[in-house]
């Protein structure tokens, strides 16, 4: 387009800046077109309405025991609920923010005056398996795929994965219920 | 050997008037019965034509499969039992079908192995090579998805693990990966996208096969003398010459895929695949087929997350460009005899990979004492794992160009002729 | 042809070793419990000829109906399936397994839940033989609250979900034993050497001789006698583990038998051809080597 000298449909006498506008904005537009058309067929890859309007849920804590976690789905995922003993809190307290992989105090990961409970999305961050409760080094959860090590505070301490476990959004409804999400 | 003159003869007036209109004939002639094919081909040749074979099992069989599948959450285990009990021949179907992807595999990497050794990705055959390493990245996306069809637990955990590779990508990984899955997490939405996808890509590979096939047409088959074919002398008819030698190679192949489908179908698998998909539970020991384990290793032998995955990636990227990493003026490693050494142990570091694949990464390979703390002190897995994958890249990065720049090779024969004749007189002597 | 030989000899030599070190792979991985085993007597559906005995079939489905399917279901299988060739129940005189009257019989002695078609309400009636095996809990969660937290699985494919298949049904019906000293087992739970698990929190001993096994919550459910079979034999726990083990192994491959024949006569086959495909390649290539 830009070497006229080669262009052989040329009529003679036309002002070659004008041609050249038509042919672009031509192509311009097939471009918008083709953009136009691709839009609607990548993005209904996207969740489907159906899928985004995923219900919140509300649990009952007095199911869980001390000690003990209890799992339930929540938007196609496992969330953990534990009860944690006071030793657990007391460790996951403890740790230096300077120790951790990902830093954040036990507090921001458990609602005041709520300590015991401790409600996270049971999903590994490395790589989306569901670590198992108890084991592992540090007494939280280890997750069986590639090794990786939370505390009881969920927090990444070893092992491949770069986040701690995350922590949903919710809120008490009562003294022992939860809306989650 | 884009010079090979046609010599197809319409015999009839059929076959005359087709010619004038679409010669197809004579490009299947002139393609599959003429052709003039080196004499010194290997039986490592013959499995060109096995991966054919591979394909079209594997399409004839996927879409008979698919006249039963039921590509949901709830019904696709079910489903795919019902195929194994009470489909007419279905058991038998599905078998071929599954094993043959590991047949494919096997077949693909002894076929890649033996483009290494002779050098078939040099000039001129560097579009030939990359064409090759697009059908095999695609053999690997559609295995990897037809895997997640039996919606078993290693389908399913196999699914969000490699999924959530994507989500390694900085900023971009987690829409990415939202968009993959259709969802938040692997889902229904995952499962029938996967299943479209995987009855499509075959075709795109049988695509890309014609376009392999017509870049070896262009520009002659390779050879285990790595000459260019110099004059008749040098070469045989395709028929009947390769086409019994390949058609030998097939059936030997095919006894071997029988030993599998007929008498230990499920040897190759994962028992945890017979347990249907729970999203809340991941199994103790989450590995992906065989034919991934080299990969897989590769991704966790790198500690940090993103960087794995780069790794992992960058395995298979290496393949595409190795033509420009070789810097050897000899084609074939048979007149090569330092590199030759190198590729041997490059052979065994692969087959070195898959195995730690299958292994837990912090289970000891061996131990020589305990520590105070009473660990075992010796080589883990994961550092096993890591100095193999430090000399898989090595090999193409370093030892490749580097070797061929300071390697004295045999002398090369002059002709495949040449070869030929050395070979008997060798064997004589 | 030596050439040949010693070229595909290295071929195949290679193919093995390659199959060799793949199988065995996902076999490593299991780790954790004790290798499972056969019975003394072996399984007689074992190896590439390997068949079912009927009597064994027919006895393992009375262990299965009168012990495990107490808690634990078979979603999978038709009651039909009992009649089919190479099934427990199978008769010549019936080729249509659904016209075989034992068969019959044996679905009406279950329940399945229907729609009655008059009222629509939700009702049950006898099975007949192409119904599947009822579920035994309505959904997970009953069967979780009636087996003290822990889900008994669905037997219909449990010997090809296994690391060891019905050798490890087997080792782990007869492998129930005292745990040893300083291991803590919770109650309700058993011990068991071939339940795979990871015992390192529970044991107290030495840390570097973790016993190997897990805990389960089945109690041991075979004890000498607790069946009384039709045919006379004696119902000692490992007949018993035996016979079950290889009813499960049918149910969960029906069509074992007619795949392993088939494979004999497809590998027959291949061999003459491929002889004949090297006599054919000796012609061809005769005057080019």
């Amino acid at each position: 387009m830009s070497e006229p000298e080669k262009d052989h449909g040329t009529v003679v006498g036309e002002d070659p800046n004008r041609r050249d506008f038509i042919y672009i904005a031509a192509g311009a537009a097939a471009v918008g077109a083709v953009g136009v058309i691709a839009a609607p067929l990548v993005s209904q890859m996207n969740p489907a309405a159906d899928t985004l309007a995923m219900a919140s849920a509300e649990f009952d804590l007095g199911k869980v025991q001390e000690g003990m976690q209890v799992v339930i789905k929540w938007r196609g995922k496992p969330l953990f609920v534990r009860y944690r003993t006071p030793k657990e809190i007391k460790e996951a307290e403890d740790v230096k923010l300077s120790d951790l992989k990902d830093p954040q105090t036990d507090a921001d990961r458990v609602k005041k005056g709520k300590e015991q409970y401790l409600i996270l999305v049971g999903s590994c961050t490395h790589l989306g398996c569901v670590p198992t409760f108890g084991a592992g080094d540090f007494g939280g959860w280890f997750c069986p795929c590639h090794g990786s090590h939370y505390d009881t505070s969920g927090r990444i301490r070893k092992g491949p994965a770069p986040l701690n476990l995350a922590v949903p959004e919710y809120t008490y409804l009562s003294d022992t219920k939860v809306k989650i999400g | 050997m884009s010079d090979h003159p046609s010599t197809y003869e319409p015999k009839t007036g059929v076959e005359k008037w087709l010619d004038q209109r679409l010669p197809i004939v004579r490009l299947a002639y002139d393609s599959f019965v003429d052709y003039p094919t080196p004499r010194n081909l290997n039986y490592w040749w013959t499995f060109g034509g096995i991966l054919s074979v591979c394909l079209m099992i594997q399409i004839i069989t996927g879409i008979i499969l698919v006249m039963h599948y039921v590509p949901h959450v709830d019904m696709a285990f079910n489903s795919v039992e019902r195929i194994m009990r009470d489909v007419n021949y279905g058991w038998l179907i599905r078998y071929v079908h599954a094993n043959g992807a590991s047949m494919f595999f096997f077949a693909v990497f002894v076929h890649m192995f033996r483009g290494l050794y002779y050098g078939s990705y040099k000039a001129p055959r560097e579009v030939l090579w990359i064409l090759g390493c697009i059908i095999f990245f695609l053999m690997i996306a559609t295995a990897f998805m037809g895997y997640v069809l039996p919606w078993g637990q290693m389908s399913f955990h196999g699914a969000v693990v490699i999924t959530n590779l994507i989500g390694a990508i900085p900023v971009i990984g987690g829409p990415i990966l939202t968009w993959l899955q259709g969802g938040f997490a692997v889902d229904q939405p995952t499962l029938n996208r996967f299943f479209s996808l995987h009855y499509l890509l075959p075709f795109v590979i049988a695509g890309v096969v014609i376009l392999h096939i017509w870049a070896l047409h262009v520009t002659g088959q390779n050879n285990p003398a790595g000459v260019e074919i110099k004059s008749k002398e040098d070469t045989v008819p395709f028929t009947p010459y390769a086409t019994v030698k390949d058609g030998l190679g097939i059936i030997l192949f095919l006894m071997l895929f029988s030993l599998f489908v007929f008498f230990m179908p499920n040897a190759l698998g994962h028992a945890d695949n017979y347990i249907p998909a729970n999203p809340l539970v991941t199994p103790a020991h989450i590995v992906p087929e065989w034919y991934m384990l080299p990969f897989y290793a590769i991704l966790r032998a790198v500690p940090d997350k993103f960087l794995g995955v780069v790794a992992m990636f960058g395995a298979i990227a290496v393949i595409f460009v190795l033509p420009w990493l070789d810097t050897s003026k000899v084609r074939s490693m048979r007149y090569r005899p330092v590199m030759r050494w190198f590729f041997v142990i490059f052979v065994v570091v692969c087959l070195g990979l898959g195995w730690c694949g299958g292994q837990l990464p912090d289970d000891m390979v061996f131990s020589i004492g305990t520590n105070s703390d009473g660990n075992p002190i010796g080589l883990n897995y994961v550092w096993l794992t890591r100095g193999l994958t430090f000399y898989y890249f090595a090999f193409f990065l370093i030892i490749m160009p580097w070797i061929g720049l300071k390697e004295d090779p045999l002398p090369v024969p002059a002709s495949i002729s040449e070869a030929i004749l050395a070979d008997h007189a060798k064997k004589k002597g | 042809m030596s050439a040949f030989m010693t070229k595909t000899l290295k071929t195949f030599g290679l193919m093995a070793a390659a199959a060799t070190l793949v199988v065995s792979a996902p076999a490593l991985a299991s780790g954790g419990a004790a290798h499972p085993h056969a019975p003394k007597e072996g399984f007689s559906f074992e190896g590439p000829f390997g068949t079912f005995d009927q009597g064994q079939l027919q006895r393992g489905y009375k262990v299965f109906r009168e012990v495990c399917s107490n808690c634990h279901a078979a979603t999978l299988l038709s009651f039909r399936n009992l009649g089919q060739k190479g099934g427990p129940f199978y008769d010549e005189k019936y080729k249509n397994p659904n016209d075989n009257p034992y068969v019959k019989q044996i679905a009406s002695e279950f329940e399945v839940p229907d729609i009655d078609t008059d009222t629509g309400d939700a009702i049950t009636r006898p099975a007949t033989t192409s119904d599947h095996f009822p579920k035994k809990f309505a959904n997970e969660y009953a069967a979780r609250a009636s087996n003290g937290g822990a889900l008994p699985p669905d037997l219909s494919v449990i010997t090809k979900a296994r690391h060891g298949g019905a050798r490890y049904v087997y080792s782990l019906l007869t492998g129930y034993h005292t745990p040893p000293k300083g291991l803590h087992v919770a109650e309700g739970q058993h011990y068991n050497p071939y339940m795979a698990g990871a015992l390192a929190t529970q044991w107290s001993g030495d840390p570097h001789h973790v016993p190997v096994g897990g805990v389960l919550a089945m109690a041991p459910p075979l004890k000498d006698d607790l069946v009384t079979f039709d045919d006379g034999t004696k119902a000692t726990t490992h007949q018993m583990a035996a016979d079950v083990a290889t009813f499960l192994e049918w149910a969960g491959d029906p069509h074992a038998t007619l795949r392993k024949k088939t494979g004999v006569a497809v590998l027959i086959y291949l061999l003459l051809f491929a002889g004949l495909t090297y006599a054919a390649y000796r012609k061809v290539w005769g005057n080019k080597h």
